[in-house]
This record gives structure tokens, sequence and C-alpha cells, in this order.
């Protein structure tokens, strides 16, 4: 019985620890030998009110190696909604054309809304500073993959932790894990208070910095994330501190064997370039195993193997 | 003394009295309620002196009896409103409000970019405390705290 078939996925909560697990054991399956083509047949919707490239083509590349079709739109300029249509218009004609919607948009709880009204499920692939679930589990398979386990390692969390939606999703998933939390960020940017008080309700540990240098020696995982300019109402602030939350190559001398920077992407200026090379930088692997994750997800909610 | 404090608002032979509402809560109760669209007899006093709350309305709506369900809606504005049931003009029950776990379609999201205050969708929310009042959005997930709310 396959409790994932037919479900959407807009809230990490949405899958409980073991669907979480299950999803994490097919991704790897699928990595190591690729499962061939179990979506012949499927047309998979992909509906990007806003743009996002390395999420779509994470998307397409999932469904096209699984032999699956993809339609839709990377814009809202493109598709119906330039000329006014509403969200509920839309969803409900393209579940008429398509087995499964990936949908993208700048408005927060448009995804659960969409997996609503829908007859056809629903995967969010981001809605505004809210949920972006498959980039906390590929995050998870990254973690899970690089280190072995999930269970009690310490993550580094580092930049902006106050606006960012993936640490925050990723903190919720991982205090399953009897994990160690340590937060680096300007004071401006700290963590939430209510993430605080989840993790102290789960009587999970964390720390908070305002500079990483000293410290890092001790991180299983770094997750690096940009401090933008446009968060602070005081430019001097930004100057201040934009500089401390850069990670350099340097910084990795005496850190653990099995550390790993992750990063999910863009980068701008936050990762030095020469921290490339290191053996330690992942978020370009990180990136591929996000094309496993999704082929796993789709695949359970498809209920095709 | 007591007399003329009975006499505020005539008493009524069969429905529902709302009492210890805060006087600037009168108006959103009558309308979560719904009461202005009902064609029974409704008398309602506000401002009257309280030593609870320095003033405070009351409402008396004749032949009528809510659910639980519906009259637990108010604890969000009026939370130390007493209901009384009234028949033949005596109060047969009393009860106090207590809040429900989910509200539907009476709060408004505070954040201007939850996909309800875009679409036209009924508010859904849990509340995840209620000292202080924290209601969290079904659909957006931010959280919407007493300073913020606004009844629809």
């Amino acid at each position: 019985m396959n409790s994932l078939a037919s479900k959407s996925l807009v809230s990490i909560n949405d899958f409980s620890p073991d669907e979480i697990e299950r999803i994490l054991d097919m991704a790897s399956r699928f990595e190591q030998s690729p499962p061939g083509k179990i979506l012949d047949s499927k047309v998979i919707a992909a509906l990007f009110f806003e743009p996002s490239t390395r999420t779509r083509l994470s998307f397409e590349s999932a469904v096209n190696r699984l032999g699956g079709r993809i339609i839709g739109f990377a814009e809202a300029g493109t598709s119906s909604v330039s000329k006014g249509e509403s969200l509920k218009d839309t969803v409900l004609t393209v579940s008429n054309y398509s087995d499964l919607i990936v949908m993208r948009h700048s408005i927060e709880g448009s995804a659960r809304y969409a997996s609503e009204i829908s007859p056809v499920p629903v995967i969010n692939a981001g809605d505004g500073s809210n949920q972006h679930p498959t980039q906390t589990l590929l995050d998870l398979y990254s973690i899970q993959k690089t280190q072995g386990t999930l269970d009690g390692l310490n993550i580094f969390m580092v930049g902006d932790l106050k606006y960012g939606r993936t640490v925050h999703s990723l903190l919720m998933a991982l205090s399953n894990y009897n994990t160690t939390f340590n937060f680096i960020s300007p004071t401006e940017l700290r963590m939430p208070e209510e993430y605080k008080l989840f993790l102290e309700k789960k009587g999970i540990k964390y720390y908070e910095h305002d500079d990483f240098t000293e410290i890092i020696s001790r991180a299983d995982i770094v997750y690096m994330t940009r401090v933008q300019r446009e968060r602070f109402s005081d430019p001097l602030e930004y100057e201040k501190v934009k500089n401390i939350y850069v990670l350099r190559k340097e910084m990795l001398a005496n850190t653990k064997e099995n550390l790993k920077i992750l990063h999910p992407l863009p980068r701008v200026n936050e990762i030095d370039r020469d921290v490339d090379d290191s053996p330690k930088a992942y978020y370009f692997e990180q990136a591929l195993n996000g094309v496993y994750v999704r082929q796993a997800i789709i695949s359970s909610i498809l209920d095709v193997l | 003394m007591e007399k003329a404090k009975q006499l505020s608002v005539s008493a009524i032979k069969n429905g529902t009295v709302i009492d210890h509402i805060p006087a600037d809560s009168l108006f959103t109760v009558i309308t979560i309620l719904g009461l202005e669209h009902i064609s029974n007899q409704i008398t309602f006093g506000t401002n009257l002196e309280s030593k609870k709350f320095g003033k405070k309305a009351i409402i008396k709506v004749s032949e009528v009896y809510f659910t639980e369900e519906e009259i637990n809606k108010i604890a969000l504005v009026a939370p130390a409103a007493r209901l009384n049931i009234i028949r033949n003009y005596e109060v047969v029950e009393k009860h106090e409000l207590t809040l429900p776990d989910k509200i539907e379609g009476i709060a408004r999201c505070f954040n201007p970019t939850c996909i309800t205050n875009h679409e036209p969708i009924k508010t859904r929310f849990s509340i995840i405390s209620q000292k202080p009042l924290r209601l969290k959005c079904h659909y957006c997930e931010k959280i919407t705290d007493e300073e913020h709310l606004t009844i629809i």
C-alpha cells in the first residue's frame, strides 16, 4: 500500500517521517540504477507563475529521464494569467490535461489552495516565502548520502535565517533526528522566535552566533544562504556584516573530514569561488540529487512502481 | 440601582442573552453571529458600566438558540462573554465560551501576500495559542497575532 499515491506535497509536514524515509530510499535506488521509462504516457503540468529556471529544469529533467511528458509555462506572462485569469480557473483547466501539477507561485498559500481545488495531485515547487518541500527533501537526501545518517548531526545554518524558507523547512524536517543546530546570522536576520520555540518544545539543542570562523571545526554540515542587501533597513548595517557571512577556503583548514558545504543555489558571493575545488564543497552534487529526489516523489505520487 | 441596570436593555421571554461583551467588540460580535441577517427581535445595549471591563455590551436575541460551534466563534473578540439561555423570562442555562481549535471565515490573514488576500477564499486558521492569541493560517502558514487581528 503506497500511502503517497495521489497525495499532494505542499508543505514538508504533509509527509510523515516514514514517508520521507521512503522517498530518500527510492531516490537512492534511482540514483544507483535508473528505473527506465516508468512515467511513459504520463503528462505532468509545470505551472511556473514565477520564473525559477533551476527548479523548473530539475523537474523537467526528472520527468524526461523517466519517459514522461511535461507541459506548461515558465512565467505568468506567457500564460492566461496575464489576461486576468484566476488561479482557480487555471488550475481547474490544466488539471484536465495532466496527471500531476507542479506549481511555483509568488503568493504564499497558493499551492495549498490549488491542492484543495485540483482533482489531480499538486507538488509545490515554491510558494513565495512559505514552503519549497522538494528542496527540503533533496537537502535531506544530500545530508543522508554524505553523512550516512540523518541522526545526531551538527548542522550549521549560515546567513539569512529570518526570511530563508529553505532553512525553515529543513529545520522542521531535521527536528525529527536529534540534530544539534548552530545558527549564524546578523542580528537583523536571526532565526524567528517561532522556530526556536518549536525546537525548544521538541527538546532540540540550538545555539546562536554572529560569526562562525572559530566554531566551524565542529560542523558536519554547513548550510549557506545569501545575505541580501535589500533585507537591511540601514545600508550601513549591511556593509558592516556583509563579509562575515562569506565562506572562504582557508576557513576549511581545521574542519571535520566528513564536513560538506550545502547551498540551495543560486550562489552570489557568499561562497568564494576557490571553495568550489574543495572535496567538502557539495552544492553542485546537491543540485543533481534534486533530480533523483523529484523522480522519487513524482513516481510515488503517480504510483507507477 | 439593580433595577435600573435591568431596565437598560429590556428583558426577553425566550432566547439568548450574551453578556460581558467588551463594548468595542459589540458590532464585531453582531457580524460574526450574522445577526444583521435575521428577522427575530434583537435588543442590545452598549457602553454599560461593568466592573470587569469598564464598559460592556449586551445582546438579547428572541427565540434564537446558538449551537456551541456558532457561539464559540465570538470567543476570538469576546473571550469573557457569558451566554444565558432564557425560557419564560428565567435564566435556565449559563455557558462560558471556549475558543475553538480551528476557525473559518472570521478573521483576515495578516500576511498581504497570502492567497486568501488575493482570491475569494474562505480563510482558515488553527489557534496555536490562546494567551497571547496566535492564529496560524492554513494557507500561507504565517502567524496572525492579536494586535494584527482583523475580523472580516
